[in-house]
């Protein structure tokens, strides 16, 4: 045995530790690195709640259908669909050879468990999504009938999502509501390892039904929150892509000569929500005259914000459906701004001199700016508007509470218009804090839920919208986009309305 | 000194439970409803209910105090409500990060601020004194986030020597733990580095206009012996005990750097438990920290204990 030197040996391992140090990361062509916003939630499909989450879903577990980006709805693990002739019930045929990651067989009885599982687990967030789904019944193994209490077609559009994961029952059976620590699924990737803040990776599932669509042995999502430090990273190669790309960095990362963005227009909104009867905070000239809340609707421009705000990377809006929805109205235009009529309208409504409007919004950059432009055009009309950031947590229990004149956020949106609107106009809404209410709009949006005839549908629709353009308890200001920057590398990525990251067809250029 | 510092874990105990009663009230106090926030965008009120029956919430303050207290004396700190791990692993997993990132920080300051303390000293009123100040006060005066954005745009946009940000376990890979820890670790500890300077700066001007100083130079010590043998040893005494003080405020340094780095440690373990309204996580971690706390000056009381004799004549 050779002896070294107790001195020549610490020099030699303070080199060896130095080199290593300095050593690049070794990167397998076959691992791909993704940056999140956000670090998600519990990973069960059920009991999730964020966007991130879902992002995470898509590559763990398979849904009975999914969304293609024009919005149709394709077969996934259910190759095929067909709605009974009173509307009552949805037959699924099931894709055969189906395995979960436990090797477990995918089934009707499968189905059926992971409905009930949505159904009545106590920490379920998915109960509202599926409430009209009485049952499911096996019709044989790969054939599952779901039993309407009434006509709902929002239902195929909620199991296009968490609602439509399956889960493998044993496993669920077996770890209850802790579920989410281990998430075993049949998706195309099986769970490796998470660790809070840092990490979700996992790995290629070899029994997947469509495993050859999938290049990546390996994918490890990093939650990075500061947009900077995301952007940071893909520059510097240590992430492949990332999500949420920031409007105000896509000219950055465009001239960047190793990356570039892709983006698609979202399924949902932002807006300016008007308290109208929802406690004493509502008893404002704003809240109570019509008349007043288009004036405020008339001094904004749409446009310039979305320019000046986003650079103009996102899509002014006026309506619950972006653009790119086929429910969208394209006759609802988007007003011009007129201060001239909007100071018109305030002097019918009896308003003298500036009228004090307070609006609350998150503490976040991307509101701040937006309402503080809204809030200078909003002035030449004569509103004096007051801007009070919080906490998104705060936000949300003051506007439950009724604690706002007028707050500004949006909603992520969904597939099915139903999912858009229904909540936050109808009278009993879960999301109606503004106490709006109108028998007419309950109505037309209660009907247009169980019409399967979408044109039927549409007219619904546009009637409710062209009601609620004037009654403005809520005023849509744009609609955002999904932006990703990418490496170069990156190829076949698919923007998706709904934000999300499918896997299949990505790989790294050769 | 055993019964010096069994006294100091006495007297720790009642600190402790009023630290606990403080922050559990504290979090009360904050606006914002953690269930609607957990409830999901649908905001379920089924849901909401349920969750609120879970986690206590419609219980009377201190009947919610006491029961996790209860818990919390038995081992249980309780489960995150965001994501359903126990806050107890959540501590185990995090703690070694953190303390990792402050244990090189410490490096850092301790390696850059006592040379140039000492050379500021050495040198005074020349140009290295004025250079080591002026650096002194921008490093004091950096805010972290900022020298951390920084940073990252030179050394890993354009140089691409290091990641951008992100952790690795040193269980897994000593090398790449060190490459991902380099640069957020300078980062906190150059404000530390620069109160270390002025600190050594100052007790080694001090102790050079000792009589026992002179002694060693009219001897004809050679001056590198005169300063680091006889001067340093007695100066870093003050420095010592500072730096184990010091090591506290590094624990709340490292949430800004942990968020900025995206490192998965206590700090951004804490930041995020607040944003969501996680109780349970953050009355375990506070309590933790705030035992953390207790723990470092016990150990800078017992250091000086150790250090300076004429206190163990009581």
């Amino acid at each position: 045995m050779t002896i070294i030197p107790r001195q020549a040996r610490r020099h030699w391992l303070v080199a060896a530790v130095c080199a290593a140090a300095l050593l690049p990361a070794g990167a397998s062509a076959q691992a791909l690195r993704i940056g999140l916003a956000e670090d998600p939630d519990v990973l069960d499909p059920h009991q999730a709640r964020t966007f991130v989450g879902r992002i995470v879903f898509n590559a763990l577990c398979d849904k009975l259908v999914d969304l293609t980006p024009e919005l149709k709805f394709v077969p996934r693990l259910a190759t095929s669909w067909e709605w009974g002739t009173d509307g009552k019930s949805l037959t699924f045929k099931l894709r055969d050879g189906v395995k979960f990651h436990d090797g477990e067989p995918f089934n009707a009885e499968a189905v059926k468990y992971n409905i009930e599982r949505a159904k009545t687990l106590p920490e379920s967030r998915r109960k509202s999504e599926i409430t009209s789904i009485a049952s499911v019944e096996v019709v044989d193994a790969l054939t599952a009938r779901i039993v309407l209490t009434q006509a709902d077609v929002t239902v195929l559009a909620q199991l296009s999502d968490r609602a439509g994961m399956m889960l493998s029952p044993k496993a669920a059976q077996a770890a209850g509501a802790n579920y989410g620590a281990r998430p075993v699924c049949s998706g195309p990737y099986r769970f490796v390892e998470r660790v809070q803040n840092d990490r979700i990776v996992i790995e290629r599932f070899a029994d997947h039904w469509n495993k050859a669509a999938y290049a990546f042995d390996k994918v490890t999502y990093l939650p990075i929150p500061d947009s900077t430090v995301r952007l940071a990273n893909l520059r510097s190669g240590d992430i492949d892509m990332i999500e949420r790309l920031e409007a105000t960095d896509v000219k950055t990362a465009k001239a960047d000569a190793n990356l570039k963005t892709a983006s698609a227009v979202g399924l949902g909104y932002q807006a300016l929500n008007i308290n109208l009867a929802n406690g004493d905070k509502a008893k404002t000239p704003l809240g109570q005259d019509k008349r007043v809340r288009q004036a405020l609707e008339l001094s904004i421009d749409r446009d310039a914000l979305n320019q000046v705000v986003f650079e103009g990377q996102f899509t002014a809006g006026n309506q619950f459906f972006p653009p790119n929805n086929p429910f969208s109205d394209k006759s609802l235009k988007i007003q011009p701004r007129d201060v001239t009529k909007a100071k018109a309208l305030l002097k019918e409504a009896g308003v003298n001199g500036p009228l004090s409007v307070e609006v609350t919004m998150a503490n976040n950059p991307r509101s701040l700016a937006t309402m503080q432009v809204i809030q200078s055009m909003a002035a030449e009309a004569g509103f004096a508007v007051k801007l009070k950031a919080t906490e998104f947590a705060t936000m949300l229990a003051e506007g439950t509470k009724g604690d706002f004149q007028a707050n500004q956020y949006g909603w992520s949106g969904r597939p099915d218009p139903d999912g858009n609107i229904h909540a936050f106009v109808t009278c009993k809404g879960n999301l109606n804090d503004w106490k709006y209410c109108n028998p007419e709009i309950d109505k037309l949006l209660d009907e247009a839920r169980t019409l399967s005839d979408p044109a039927e549908r549409k007219k619904r629709y546009d009637a409710a919208q062209a009601i609620l353009s004037k009654d403005l308890p809520v005023m849509v200001l744009y609609h955002e986009s999904w932006i990703w920057g990418l490496r170069k590398k990156v190829d076949g990525f698919v923007p998706h309305p709904d934000g999300m990251i499918r896997l299949d067809g990505l790989k790294f250029a050769s | 000194m055993l019964a010096y510092a069994a006294r100091r874990v006495l007297v720790a105990i009642p600190t402790i439970i009023l630290v606990s009663i403080f922050v559990f009230v504290l979090q009360k106090l904050l606006p914002g409803d953690p269930i609607l926030v957990l409830a999901g965008e649908e905001r379920d009120p089924v849901v909401i209910e349920l969750l609120r029956e879970k986690y206590r919430l419609n219980d009377p303050l201190p009947v919610q105090y006491f029961a996790w207290a209860w818990q919390a004396l038995q081992g249980n700190l309780g489960i995150s409500l965001r994501t359903n791990v126990p806050v107890l692993q959540l501590i185990a997993e995090k703690l070694p990060v953190t303390l990792q990132l402050a244990a090189m920080a410490m490096t850092f300051a301790l390696l850059i601020g006592i040379p140039a303390g000492i050379m500021a000293a050495v040198k005074k009123g020349t140009a290295w004194d004025y250079a080591a100040t002026g650096i002194a006060l921008w490093g004091l005066s950096i805010p972290n986030f900022f020298l951390g954005v920084m940073l990252i745009f030179l050394v890993s946009v354009q140089l691409q020597w290091l990641p951008a940000s992100g952790y690795v376990p040193l269980s897994e890979s000593v090398s790449q733990n060190l490459r991902t820890m380099i640069m957020p670790a300078f980062v906190l500890g150059n404000a530390l580095a620069a109160s270390m300077m002025r600190h050594t700066r100052s007790a080694m001007l001090g102790v050079l206009k000792q009589d026992y100083v002179r002694t060693a130079r009219a001897k004809g010590l050679l001056e590198p012996r005169v300063v680091l043998r006889h001067a340093l040893r007695n100066a870093l005494v003050p420095v010592v005990t500072i730096g184990t003080l010091l090591f506290g405020e590094l624990l709340a340094g490292a949430v800004l750097t942990e968020q900025i780095f995206t490192i998965p440690g206590f700090g951004k373990l804490i930041v995020d438990a607040v944003f969501n309204r996680d109780y349970a996580v953050v009355q375990g971690v506070v309590l933790c920290t705030a035992i953390g706390y207790i723990g470092l000056n016990l150990v800078a009381d017992l250091l000086y204990f150790v250090l300076n004799p004429r206190l163990r004549v009581r």
